[in-house]
Order: structure tokens, then sequence, then C-alpha cells
């Protein structure tokens, strides 16, 4: 028994019923942005572009909320200033401390440098950490790197994707959609 | 009517940009270009390349097996001089990184659009300079089986590292940098290695490039996160970049020997090490672009580009050996004043006044158009721009130990065989890696450049061939 028929047998379905969604190529960064804009006006928000480098406009476009990211880097930041600045104290003052050159045992200007580059580290952590946390990659197995004509995507193609869990989803008349906003070589995929 | 036609402002003749990329590019003539540099099949310049390089790694492995079998006494390090070639030799490897991370970094906040054809390059760069750099102080601790106290890892004896050392802010600030360039350099690869994946046609390069593409789907919702975390990678990466040569300039201002306890380091050591990392990346993609043939990529306007801030840093630098001589007298020090005169007059002037040639007069010539444009020309200099660095860190490293406050205690040091091989297998290090990066790994930025082409804004329409340049949207 494969994974896939265990996978059926425990949602309930043959897999041919249930498709993962429909995927369409676009000529070029214009008409794909127009086109997320008109799927987004015609309802649809389980869907996705796919281009070989970020097209400007595209988030407006697809109405995605600015990236969170920064948000986690700037934890990260606090957490490396914090935690940098604490343990040089608790190293040098509290657990063996060390007189140099007759200064305070607490001179924290001393240990700046080392605060700011842990700062900076746990910020670069906590900015990449975030990005592929929120991507959900690695992902190594997704239906769309299994259509034959996906690796345009990472060269010179331009696709939109429709996931089936839309509400909105059909795949006639999603098809058909996307066929009027001038997409081509529309296909439907299986999970 | 009449009105309007006076008022209608004057057409100013707008100067035509030169294009980032020679010649019609489109989307897909990039992803060409730039990944059958990985497609060919191995060829012999290549391979004798490599082993060259690798032959002369083994050099230094065993140079190092060596050290650390004896005994640092195998360098030509004593009293007075405890600081020899190793410590010239990390200053003058991280500094070649710097010019990876001020383009990948400080150019890309400053929105500068000629970066993306080199960036990828001069990170690789920076990276392998950085590894470099590291096997200098790691080794010249000595028992290098014990160079994890420099860390603070608690341990049976009790004992923690001293924080008020610059040499230890060194090691946070030379591994932070090393880290971040690292996740830096991946983190903008990710979407060309998968573009690599996609192409593959061998399973061994499907299975390689599709694990290290992390299963990148050139995804809106994920370039959504991928800019704001490249954005931030780039904003961090500015001020670190600054800090780690202020600290490793730190290791010496902030002790009292003559000729180090300055308050100017900092700032001439980090565009020393811009001059000097600008000069290696001219360097190494002069000849890239030749064999590898992306001239249409990184075109002469880049290398003219490259060229003006090697001679603005130069210019840093020059006036940074001035203020020192200047400060030396000014600030009335009789020990200060004596080494200086020293080095330009003492017995290791010779590598002083080489330090000044190659530094501060060689780039001079970048001041004539010409010259910027003329490739013989600009290898030349930018080598000896290299050379006139090293010497720099060299001066300031020996020259002051070997003459301080006692003349009794004074000295003249002189490498062994054993630094000379270690440094040059270091460079066998170097490409060895460099090397490897070239023939396995997408070498420009892919996604950047193609970004940056016309037709890749979405309200850009096939403008007549006149009109181009006319019109710059964006």
């Amino acid at each position: 028994m494969t994974l896939r028929e265990i996978i059926a047998m425990v949602v309930g379905a043959s897999p041919r019923e249930n498709p993962w969604g429909i995927v369409a190529e676009f000529e070029g960064p214009g008409q794909l942005l127009a086109a997320a804009r008109a799927l987004r006006q015609a309802g649809y928000r389980r869907y996705d572009a796919h281009t070989p480098f970020p097209v400007h406009g595209m988030n407006e476009a697809m109405g995605l909320r600015p990236s969170r990211v920064p948000l986690v880097a700037l934890a990260g930041g606090v957490t490396g200033a914090a935690l940098g600045l604490a343990m040089q104290w608790w190293i040098n003052a509290v657990d063996y401390p060390l007189v140099i050159s007759d200064k305070p045992i607490l001179s924290w200007p001393a240990f700046i440098p080392v605060t700011f580059e842990l700062t900076i580290l746990l910020a670069a952590f906590g900015a990449v950490g975030s990005m592929f946390l929120f991507n959900f990659l690695p992902m190594l197995y997704h239906p769309l790197l299994k259509h034959e004509r996906f690796g345009r995507v990472t060269d010179d193609g331009f696709m939109l994707s429709v996931e089936a869990r839309d509400p909105r989803f059909e795949p006639q008349a999603t098809r058909e959609l996307l066929a009027s906003l001038g997409g081509d070589h529309i296909t439907l995929l299986e999970p | 009517m009449s009105i309007a036609a006076d008022t209608r402002l004057p057409q100013i003749p707008r100067p035509q940009e030169e294009p980032l990329t020679e010649g019609r590019q489109d989307f897909h003539s990039i992803t060409e270009s730039v990944c059958r540099i990985t497609e060919y099949k191995t060829n012999r310049i290549w391979l004798a390349a490599f082993g060259f390089a690798v032959f002369w790694l083994m050099v230094m492995v065993s140079m190092i097996a060596y050290l650390v079998w004896t005994g640092v006494g195998v360098w030509g390090l004593n009293n007075p001089v405890g600081w020899g070639w190793d410590i010239v030799n990390f200053v003058f490897w991280v500094g070649i990184g710097h010019a990876g991370t001020l383009i990948s970094a400080i150019l890309f906040l400053f929105r500068q659009k000629w970066r993306t054809s080199i960036n990828r390059f001069a990170e690789a760069m920076t990276i392998f300079a950085v590894m470099c750099a590291g096997i200098f102080p790691a080794v010249h601790v000595g028992r290098v089986w014990v160079a994890y106290w420099l860390f603070p890892l608690p341990n049976q004896m009790g004992l923690w590292p001293q924080f008020r050392s610059p040499l230890l802010w060194d090691v946070f600030a030379v591994s932070t940098y090393a880290t971040v360039s690292a996740i830096f350099w991946y983190v903008g690869m990710v979407p060309d290695l998968a573009t690599l994946r996609d192409r593959a046609t061998s399973r061994i390069r499907k299975i390689a490039y599709g694990v290290f593409a992390l299963g990148w789907r050139g995804s809106n919702r994920h370039w959504n996160h991928y800019e704001a975390a490249y954005l931030l990678l780039a904003g961090l990466s500015t001020p670190l970049v600054i800090s780690v040569h202020s600290v490793v300039s730190f290791d010496f201002a902030v002790s009292v020997v003559p000729g180090w306890h300055t308050t100017i380091f900092p700032p001439y050591f980090v565009a020393g090490a811009v001059f000097s990392g600008f000069a290696m990346v001219l360097t190494l993609i002069i000849p890239a672009r030749e064999w590898f043939n992306f001239k249409h990529l990184v075109t002469l306007r880049h290398i003219d580009n490259m060229t003006k801030i090697i001679l603005a840093t130069s210019l840093i630098v020059g006036y940074a050996y001035g203020i020192e001589l200047f400060v030396a007298w000014y600030g009335g020090d009789p020990y200060e004043m004596a080494i200086f005169k020293l080095r330009a007059t003492g017995p290791y002037a010779w590598a002083y006044w080489t330090m000044v040639f190659c530094n501060v007069v060689v780039p001079q010539v970048f001041w004539l158009p010409w010259a910027r444009r003329s490739i013989p020309l600009i290898l030349v200099a930018s080598v000896l721009i290299n050379v006139g660095m090293w010497f720099e860190r060299f001066v300031i490293v020996v020259t002051s130990l070997a003459n301080d406050y006692l003349p009794s205690s004074w000295g003249y040091y002189s490498p062994t065989i054993v630094d000379i091989l270690t440094f040059i297998g270091s460079f066998g290090l170097f490409f060895t890696f460099f090397l490897l990066f070239l023939r396995f790994l997408p070498i420009i930025a892919m996604a950047e450049v193609k970004a940056i082409l016309p037709q890749a804004n979405p309200h850009h329409h096939e403008p007549p061939a006149a009109a181009i340049g006319e019109e710059r949207h964006g």
C-alpha cells in the first residue's frame, strides 16, 4: 500500500477526485500582475504567483500583509543584546570577577563590542529562521514541483496556482477564469 | 494657446545611462549564460588550476601540521616581535572579505543596481577570505587543541574568558561575521539553486541542487518574506562589517604600543579593508569574466564603478597615513614620533615605501577615465594594491613591536620558510574553494539581475528601439 493510498483512506477520497489545484502560465510580469489582481477581485484567496524574481507590486495585487519577519528579527536582536550583556556581566563580574587595569568590575563599556556582535547574530538568525519558517521551507515535496512545465518559473516563466482548498475553487470555472485572464497551459495538478 | 506653449519646460536632454547588461538580454538568456558555466564538461584548464590550488592547500596543511607537532617556534616569532606574519595575514584576509559585504549589503541599501552582477562573486570571496583569515589566529594560539577556550563554554576548570580583552571581541566579531556572511550568501543563492535544480539533467545534480534549493517555488508569498529577510540581512551586515574591522583594529589600538595606540585606527582599517577587497574582486573577476564568458553581465561599467571606489578608499587610506604622521608630531609624544620616523627611515623603510607606493601612488591612475576601462592596467594595479595592503599590515604589526620603548629590546623580524609557505598555502585554500564555487554554483545572482532588466517591470511595454534609455521606470 503506497503512502498516497493510506492518505486517501484516511481522508476518505481518492486523490484523482481531489486535485491539489490548478496552474496557469502567463506571458510576462504585467499580465501576471493583472491576473493576480483579477483573481483576488473574483474572491480567490488561496492562490499564489510564481515568478523567477520578485515582481514589483505583486504583494499589493494579492493583498498580502507586510511580512512579519522584521518583528522576529527585532526580537532576535533584543534577545542577543540582553543575553550578551547578561552573559558578560555574570561571567566577568559575578562568577569569575576580574579586575583589569583597576576598572570597576562592571565596566560595561568594555562589554559593548561582544554585545553588539551577539545582537547582530541573533537578529540575523531571527530574520532568516523566521523567513524559512513562515515559508514552510525546506519543503522538498510539493505538487507543483512535479508539474513538468513548472521548471520554467525559475527561468523565465510566470505562473499562477490556485489551490483546491480555496472555497471558490471549481475545476471548470477556475480554468475558464484563468483562460479568460490570458492563462496558457492550464493544468489540473494532483496532490 | 501661446502661453501654454511658452510655459512648457524646455526639453533637457537626459544623459543616456549606460545599461547594466550589454546586448539584448531577456530572462532566459541570463539563465543560460550563468547556468551553462556549471553545466559544461569540466575542462582541463579548470582541472589544472584546481590541482594547483589543492597542491598549495596541502602545503599549508602540512605546514600547520608541522607547527602543531613542533610548536609555534617554527615561525619567525620571537621577542620582541610576538606577532608576525600570522597576524599580518589574518588582518590581510579579513580585510579582503570586506568588499564582498560592502557590495552585497551597503550597495544594496543604497539601491546601487549595478551591484547585482558582482555581489554573488564578491560574497563568495568574502567567505573564503574569512576562512583563510580564521586559520592564522587559530593556529597562532599555539595549543590549537584548546582553542575552544576562547569561547565562553562552561568547563571543569571553572575558568571563563576575559571579556575586556579586544582579542576576545575579535573572536566574537570574526565568528559572527563569518556566520552572517555565509547565511547572507546562501539565502541569496536559494532561488538560483532552484534554477539549477530545474535545469538539472543528471540524477546527482537533481538531488544535490534539489536539497540545497530547499524546494523553492518562486512563490510570491515566499518572495514577500524573502525580500524582508534579505533587506534585514543587508541592514544587519552593514554595521557588522564596519564593526569587524574596527574590532580588528582594537587589537592594536587598545594597547599602549607606540604606533598602535591611535583613535584613527577603526575608520582607517575599515577603509583599507574595503580598498583591498575591491582590488581583490577586480583581480578575480577580470579573468573570470573572460574565461567564463559573462562580459555582457559584468560590463566595463561595473569595472569602472569599482575602480572609482578603489580611488576613493585609496584617498582615505592616504589621508590616514598622513594624519598618523601629523598626529605623531602634533601629539608631542617622543615614542610616537620615534616610531613613525623609524617606519619611514628605519630598517623597515623598504616596506613602508612599498606600502605608500602601492596604496597611495598607484591608484591615482584611476583619475583618468581611460585607465578605469583599461583591463590590463586595472589588473596590474589591483594586484599591486593587494601587495601594498599586505605591506600596510606588515608595517603596522612588525615595526611597532620591533622598536618600542626600550632600545635594548629592539630587534629585527624575519619570517621563516614555514611562515612563507603557510601564507602562500592560504591562497591555495582560498582558490580551492573559489574554483569549486566557480564550477558548481551560480556565480551571478540570476534572480537579481533578471529583476533589474527593463522587462521585469510589470508596467514595461516593449519599447520601439529608439525609445530605449529615454524612459526609465521604477
